[in-house]
């Protein structure tokens, strides 16, 4: 992985991207305004779930009629994502905020993935009760609480307070970090 | 772009003054302080951003496009407020942190420019615009929704890349 990730961050493209005055900027901006699309519809989607915000719309309609948004800005922040990580993959690779964000991910994803196999195949029954079923406002709370985590952890990548060439980190860290150990 | 001087120079003291501020001065020296407010006023971004399109992809003729449009901008609101007020409150301790970077940089005066355009329109024109909306979209509705995206987008940006140009 490590050999990968320095070639990688040793191809033209990535040095080019890294070193660039306008391209990284405005890839970051992307990726930071694409914030607004993704998860600003996944926020609103969210709040329903939590029968905090339009009540009287079922939540079918408001899941489908902004989907294709979240898609959009979802397609955006991988892709210009991706470039960032591009751009430098073995700063990254070792940096914790990034490691949290990967499994916030996954925090994400299978909230997700159980909430539409399980009570979301039965959304039409309880889409307009008043009070929605536990299990559909818990997968709400956990999916606002990943993401806003997930944006906060990505927020801090940019520090490099933890990187592995600070001396006398605490054990736990360098171990987070995945730090090559200093044998001798 | 940056190290220009874009506002008048007798507005200096004023932003050196704010830079010394007690709350200024805490948020500088603190390592935490500035990421974790940043952090949350781009949770505020996300706030304001998604309310801004609620309403504004409705207005557009997507979106939730089976509820009436002034219903949907109702719906909205609440969380368009909330999103402005969390990006206020975190905003200003941000500014305070470094007004005299913010005093010459140029990004900075377009956020601050084009922001209280972004504020009227929202809560004035398209408000009073809106109450007097037709049921379907039509040419006005999509106007009110790309003057607001539009002017929305450019806060945004401006404000991302006040940490690019030094």
């Amino acid at each position: 992985m490590e050999r990968f990730l320095e070639w990688l961050g040793d191809t033209p493209w990535s040095i080019a991207l890294l070193e660039s005055t306008l391209a990284w900027p405005l890839i970051e901006s992307s990726h930071v305004l694409a914030v607004a699309l993704f998860f600003g519809t996944v926020m609103m989607n969210d709040l329903r779930l939590l029968g905090w915000t339009m009540r009287r719309v079922p939540v079918s309609e408001v899941t489908g009629r902004l989907l294709p948004w979240t898609r959009i800005g979802f397609t955006i922040m991988v892709i210009t994502g991706f470039l960032i990580f591009y751009s430098n993959p073995v700063r990254y690779y070792h940096n914790i905020f990034f490691r949290l964000k990967v499994v916030l991910f996954a925090v994400a994803g299978l909230n997700a993935f159980l909430f539409h196999r399980g009570i979301h195949r039965r959304v039409v029954e309880w889409e307009r009760l008043p009070v929605l079923p536990g299990r559909a406002r818990v997968a709400g709370a956990v999916s606002l609480a990943a993401w806003a985590l997930i944006i906060v952890a990505g927020r801090l990548i940019a520090y490099n307070w933890f990187d592995c060439d600070i001396p006398g980190q605490p054990d736990w860290v360098n171990w987070a970090a995945g730090c090559p150990v200093a044998g001798d | 772009m940056g190290g220009r001087q874009f506002a008048p120079e007798a507005w200096l003291p004023f932003f050196e003054r704010m830079e010394n501020t007690a709350l200024g001065t805490v948020v500088r020296e603190s390592i935490w302080a500035f990421p974790i407010i940043e952090a949350v006023h781009l949770l505020g971004l996300g706030l304001l951003g998604g309310a801004v399109l609620l309403a504004d992809l409705r207005l557009w003729g997507t979106g939730l496009t089976r509820q009436p449009i002034a219903s949907v901008v109702r719906y909205a609101h609440p969380w368009l407020v909330a999103g402005v007020a969390l990006m206020f409150l975190t905003g200003v301790p941000l500014f305070l942190s470094e007004a005299v970077k913010c005093y010459y940089n140029t990004s900075f005066w377009v956020k601050m420019i084009s922001l209280p355009f972004a504020l009227t329109f929202t809560f004035g024109a398209r408000k009073w615009l809106v109450a007097a909306a037709p049921e379907r979209a039509d040419w006005r509705t999509r106007l009110i929704a790309f003057i607001s995206l539009g002017l929305w987008f450019t806060v945004a940006a401006a404000g991302r890349w006040i940490g690019f140009s030094a």
